[in-house]
């Protein structure tokens, strides 16, 4: 099998996403990622298949060169569902925007982590209504001000990490669209989980929604603002790497390494393979001013996927039944002849 | 009294009670029996939206009517020789379908003073009050005699009440002379292996039925309908039409080649498809209970994507909620099947009765110019047929099909001459051969020449990457907002649409080929109407009948077949939708519209007066 590279993965089509979009950086990332996922897993190139809804990230698999569907708004969850389920041979791939999956898609969102489908989900969350120029979004927070909330919208957003913990996904992490390494190592490690795996990439809207994550992306406070989570590595984060995580059972605080005799070995240690939804669940919900914003891989654990229970079923069934054809089919039960 | 056995050429039974009764399994046990006895016959099951309705009440009340005869039967009947009713309310609600000369059996025991209340009778006789009183009329103790027959069965009352349906079976079967032994063996099939306890008192209530009819005064004739005589040899099955529709798809999933997908959610009167594909996961059938109608249709169209013979099933509401994703589906031009179950609308209407309302939300319910081929069932054992047919129009044309099927189809079972799968023709999906050559693209919307139809590669499959989606495009796949291309992907897509008519059947005339009248139909009225037509014929008054399975796109000989008459009258179960649609395609003729919109199917005498009236 020849060597694929990142550009085996661009199309010929014109990348139209506005200069200085956060889309271009995590379509950059993926067109990096694939190639290791294609070696590490031995994928030709025609075995990816790229899903999309509606919305700006939703224009992701024409600038990709494979296989691609561009579906309906919020809809994308359960085509890929249904590509999946038909061939499991295939790596799915999906981009779709904080509208698109968690208001007009919310329902099928919910539905393939339930039932662990085993699609690779790239939450673009910008959150905002880039593609209709700005209205807010299921993740807009309380009070943004936009197009269709002039004073300010008075309802709570989601917050997609509890949402997929919610439903007991098996895989969640969180990146900053400009994060191109950490984002290559998240999808790379996605395409490896077997399972639905749901990636929030918190991007920027330059036109709608500019600076979205800039409280915790701009490079003067991104050290101080976030913590990036790593397997069996310590939570410290800080410019200066001597803040961390510590956690009494009940909820999780900030410490500062040094005081109040706090070591390096009283901070947590990440541990994404467990499965108690316990300390994750804190982790995918903590936010500033008080905590750091959880990057990195927060859930990773194994459990059976849809799509090849489907298939074992049938496989198992079909073992079983004295019923291999359609003729043999038409002729089982109560008949009766006539000579 | 003397004891005549009367030979009746068809008889028509309608068994009533409460919904939780029994009636529909008494109701299809003899339909059965009566199959395998060699009869012809159709059924129809006429119950309430809901699974327990207040007890005792005429709204609460589930019907059965089987019809059967010594020769080929093509509905269930206008109106009944016998009449069972289990309680007052059931009386209530079917003395009006009762023939002048029919037979009314009813359980004693129900007719109390409450029972009496609760169907909203005002005086003490219900046969007078119902007009009634001068039928034959079976008044037994049922219930006192099911007790008396099973106490010593160790049964507590409530199961003790339920056995009352097989005591009233075992009357009927008395009353038309059928043999017991094949309920026997329904209950040891059924029973043997979970419940044999149950087996034993049902088939002594059963008897003891049957031996109180033989015993009592108040029956004096018995029938017997004769097997059909000259019926085509062969092995027969009784079948309804969920399960042809069911059969059919997997028929067509056999001779495709490809794995069957279906992506549904359930929804009244179409759920027992995708109970019944779920229960063939040994032929491969792989089924996803979606999280709601739209997940249905497009878990279906990603793994039409992805190369599977993909189905959604669903009914009038799940239609309209599919609307968006059909026309995704037309858009990009992939293979699909989607069967509505017609019932009473709009919105749940009358979500367990019949009706034909979705004609046009089937041929227009999209939005932009989305034309997609619609095809109907026009029996129950049709329904196979038709589900197969719809499957190899969307595999050969690239196209997403509506099957059309009714409540009354889905529901109605009847005889079934079993088919051989040689008899089927192959089904050859427009796949792409081998690997492109090198430099050149796949392009995923150039057309063949004459039927227009794209050709098909799967992901997985080397050097064929593109996209599809709902965004207007070129032939090679490419986003287009260009003016002109999208006015030729429009009539391309619909020139697709429009030359499936060269791979369908003509349309086919019963009857004369040309003349006064000519009876137009759809769907699953065609019993009816054909009932109508041979029954005026008998009477000596000439009609034609041409029927359609094919809507979109019609028979290529549809305006020859209507220029031979005088008058066009256009029968359907709706405000005259089909009607309608062909004023739109041939302004050139007068069709006379006859309709019925009462959640009910027709009436064979209704169809006959309205006929008469054009001639």
């Amino acid at each position: 099998m020849a060597e694929l590279t990142f550009k085996d993965f661009k199309s010929d089509q014109e990348v139209r996403w506005c200069p200085g979009c956060g889309d271009h950086a995590v379509l950059a990332s993926l067109q990096r990622a694939l190639p290791k996922v294609s070696q590490a897993l031995g994928y030709e190139k025609e075995r990816f298949v790229v899903v999309s809804g509606i919305g700006c990230s939703s224009r992701l698999p024409y600038y990709m060169s494979t296989y691609g569907f561009h579906g309906i708004h919020g809809r994308a969850t359960a085509i890929s569902t249904g590509i999946k389920v038909a061939n499991p041979e295939l790596s799915v791939w999906q981009a779709c925007g904080d509208g698109d999956a968690l208001a007009i898609g919310g329902n099928h969102f919910i539905h393939a982590i339930r039932r662990n489908v085993d699609i690779n989900i790239m939450l673009f969350n910008n959150r905002i209504y880039g593609l209709t120029k700005g209205q807010y979004s299921p993740t807009s927070k309380l009070g943004a001000i936009t197009k269709t909330s002039p004073y300010g919208t008075v309802e709570n957003p989601f917050n997609p990490g509890s949402l997929v913990l919610g439903a007991k996904g098996t895989f969640f992490a969180r990146s900053l669209d400009v994060d191109l390494p950490l984002n290559e190592q998240i999808l790379t490690q996605a395409a490896l989980h077997e399972g639905c795996s749901v990636i929030e990439f918190l991007t920027n809207c330059v036109i709608f929604n500019d600076g979205a994550h800039k409280d915790i992306s701009d490079p003067a406070v991104r050290a101080d603002r976030t913590v990036t989570l790593r397997q069996s590595e310590r939570m410290i984060f800080g410019k200066d790497r001597n803040k961390g995580l510590v956690f009494d059972g009940e909820r999780l605080s900030v410490v500062t390494i040094g005081e109040n005799g706090i070591t390096e070995d009283d901070i947590l240690v990440h541990d994404a393979h467990a499965d108690n939804l316990t300390l994750q669940m804190a982790l995918a919900d903590m936010k500033g001013p008080d905590f750091p914003v959880a990057l990195g891989v927060i859930r990773d654990v194994r459990d059976t996927t849809y799509d090849r229970a489907v298939r074992k079923q049938v496989e198992e069934v079909s073992g079983k039944s004295g019923v291999h054809c359609v003729d043999e089919l038409l002729h089982s039960g109560s008949t009766w002849e006539i000579k | 009294m003397q004891h005549k056995i009367i030979d009746a050429k068809d008889v028509v039974i309608r068994f009533a009670g409460d919904s939780g009764d029994g009636m529909q399994l008494t109701g299809s046990l003899f339909a059965d029996m009566s199959a395998i006895h060699g009869n012809g016959l159709s059924t129809f099951p006429d119950y309430p939206a809901e699974i327990r309705a207040p007890h005792g009440t005429v709204s609460g009340v589930s019907g059965f009517q089987v019809h059967i005869g010594s020769e080929k039967v093509n509905t269930p009947g206008d109106f009944c020789d016998m009449l069972v009713a289990m309680n007052p309310a059931a009386l209530k609600a079917n003395a009006k379908w009762c023939k002048r000369h029919a037979m009314i059996l009813v359980d004693e025991d129900a007719f109390d003073e409450a029972g009496m209340q609760k169907a909203g009778f005002k005086t003490e006789n219900p046969f007078s009050e119902l007009a009634v009183d001068d039928r034959t009329l079976i008044i037994a103790p049922i219930t006192t005699l099911t007790r008396e027959s099973l106490k010593d069965s160790g049964m507590d009352n409530k199961a003790i009440l339920k056995c009352k349906n097989m005591f009233t079976l075992g009357i009927a079967c008395y009353i038309f002379n059928r043999p017991l032994e094949p309920i026997f063996d329904y209950l040891e099939r059924k029973f043997s292996k979970k419940h044999p306890e149950v087996i034993g008192p049902n088939r002594k209530v059963l008897s003891d039925g049957f031996n109180y009819a033989a015993n009592v005064q108040a029956i004096a004739n018995t029938y017997t309908v004769e097997p059909i005589k000259d019926a085509p040899k062969g092995t027969y099955r009784n079948i309804n039409g969920n399960q042809a529709t069911a059969w059919g798809l997997l028929a067509a999933s056999e001779k495709s080649g490809l794995p069957l997908f279906c992506g549904s959610y359930p929804i009244t009167p179409a759920t027992a498809i995708l109970e019944e594909l779920a229960l063939h996961k040994n032929l491969g059938a792989r089924t996803v209970q979606a999280e709601d109608e739209i997940a249905g249709i497009c878990t279906a169209i990603g793994a039409s994507f992805a190369g599977n013979l993909a189905v959604t099933t669903t009914s009038g509401p799940g239609l309209s909620l599919k609307s968006e994703a059909l026309g995704l589906a037309c858009i990009a031009e992939i293979p699909l099947v989607l069967v509505d179950v017609q019932r009473g609308g709009p919105s749940t209407g009358l979500p367990t009765k019949t009706e034909q309302t979705d004609l046009n939300q089937a041929l227009y319910g999209r939005n932009g110019e989305c034309p997609i081929p619609v095809v109907c069932a026009h029996s129950p054992a049709h329904c196979f047929d038709a589900a197969f047919n719809a499957a190899k129009i969307a595999l050969e044309h690239m196209t997403p099909v509506i099957l059309l099927s009714e409540g009354f189809l889905g529901n109605g079972s009847e005889p079934w001459l079993i088919p051989s799968m040689k008899d089927y023709p192959a089904i050859r999906p427009p796949f792409v051969k081998g690997e492109p050559a090198e430099g050149e693209k796949f392009r995923p919307f150039a057309r063949k020449e004459g039927n227009m139809v794209p050709e098909w590669a799967l992901p997985g499959w080397k050097g064929y990457e593109h996209r599809k989606g709902g965004i207007e495009k070129t032939h090679e796949g490419v986003i287009s907002t260009d003016p002109l291309n999208h006015e030729m992907m429009v009539r391309e897509r619909a020139a697709k649409v429009a030359a499936i008519a060269g791979d369908i059947p003509e349309l086919k005339l019963i009857g004369e080929k040309s003349g006064e009248l000519l009876v137009v139909g759809w769907g699953g009225t065609y019993g009816h109407l054909l009932s109508a037509y041979s029954e005026l014929r008998e009477e000596g008054t000439r009609v034609s009948l041409a029927h359609f399975d094919y809507i979109n796109p019609l028979p290529a000989n549809t305006s020859e077949v209507f220029s031979a008459f005088r008058k066009i009258i256009v029968c359907e179960l709706n405000s005259g939708q089909f009607a309608n649609y062909l004023r739109g395609l041939f302004p050139q003729f007068d069709f006379i519209k006859f309709n019925k919109v009462q959640g009910q199917p027709f009436l064979v005498e209704e169809l006959k007066e309205a006929f008469r009236k054009e001639l």
